[in-house]
């Protein structure tokens, strides 16, 4: 696998630099002090997988994500495990690793990347996502190695909690691992909306809406500015 | 205070003498540089420059074992991001006692 690092401390490029070199199938092309040097190289060149880290300044990791149309494999490299969540959100993020990184926990996320980049097409319904889908009305979530049917009409909020999502449904609530955009698709979309990056709801479910929150049975879920048009489009508004 | 220690970078290393020389050369050179930019944004009130400071400097407390010193930064992070300086001191103690090891080595 060819790849590149993204850091700006020299410190830490000196040690994924290590860790790459005790991992045969890697090769390390290059490592660069900031995004507009890599986003240089990479308009010329293709590699499998990049090594970022989010905090840098003037450019952060994810908005160097944002900049790629064809992004390869991505493990993200950070001091904060606070933006585990929003890494989620990227399907070219196969993993997370939190500074100081060991060589074990290297290896895994290694693991991750080789599986996504020698199976390129991954879809939600994938085994390693663990969410399955069925024709009609049914979900099929993994949860402890066992298929449990969900009537999706039932769902009226899904949370995104880090590796995991929270399925609220009128009777009971899942855990699962998987993410919201992988469960989005699955859903819908005449019935569900995504109205914050951590929320989607059941519209058919809201019990009322004020100023940028929306009643859900006893949830008072945040809507975020983007998402509100969308909402409100939805609506049969008198 | 607890001390710092090399325990990562020998694990790292695999024996490696000549990466761990290159890695604590690189640490010296740059840790000063970082410290010296939080200093100067601390005084200057620069509170969210000093943050970003504080959270790069967090990697190097890791690297060299000092996991309560680790919370410290943690901590002293989120005051800065909220306009405080509540936990200045104990992070400069961290700052002296990295300088002071990094001086034996």
């Amino acid at each position: 696998m060819n790849c590149i690092i993204i850091d700006d401390e020299t410190t830490a490029r000196a040690i994924i630099g290590q860790l790459c070199s005790n991992i045969p199938k890697l090769n390390l092309i290059d490592d660069f002090p900031n995004a507009m040097q890599a986003i240089k190289y990479l308009n010329q060149n293709e590699v499998d997988l990049i090594f970022l880290d989010i905090h840098m300044p003037d450019f952060t990791g994810f908005d160097f994500i944002e900049t790629l149309k064809n992004p390869p494999k991505i493990i993200l490299t950070t001091s904060d495990p606070n933006f585990a969540i929003q890494a989620f959100e990227y399907d070219c993020i196969v993993d997370y690793l939190v500074k100081p990184i060991t060589q074990e926990r290297f290896e895994k996320a290694i693991k991750k990347a080789e599986d996504k980049v020698s199976k390129p097409v991954v879809s939600a319904s994938s085994s390693t996502e663990k969410v399955e889908t069925s024709s009609g009305n049914d979900l099929y979530v993994n949860i402890d190695r066992r298929l449990i049917k969900i009537d999706i009409p039932s769902i009226y909020l899904i949370e995104a909690k880090g590796d995991y999502i929270q399925v609220k449904t009128e009777d009971k609530n899942y855990t699962v691992h998987s993410t919201l955009k992988k469960i989005e698709e699955k859903l819908p979309n005449d019935l569900f909306l995504k109205v914050h990056r951590s929320y989607v709801i059941n519209i058919k479910k809201i019990i009322d809406i004020e100023d940028n929150s929306v009643l859900i049975k006893k949830d008072v879920i945040p809507v975020s500015r983007s998402n509100r048009p969308e909402l409100m489009k939805r609506l049969n508004l008198l | 205070m607890e001390q710092p220690n090399l325990s990562y970078i020998n694990q790292l290393s695999g024996g490696d003498k000549a990466f761990e020389e290159k890695l604590i050369t690189i640490i010296k050179d740059e840790f000063p540089k970082e410290k010296d930019i939080y200093f100067k944004n601390i005084e200057n009130d620069n509170f969210k420059e000093a943050a970003e400071n504080v959270h790069k400097l967090k990697h190097k407390i890791s690297i060299l074992g000092l996991e309560k010193s680790y919370e410290v930064a943690v901590n002293f992070e989120n005051s800065l991001l909220d306009q405080s300086k509540t936990g200045k001191d104990d992070f400069d103690a961290i700052m002296q006692n990295i300088t002071d090891f990094l001086a034996t080595l």
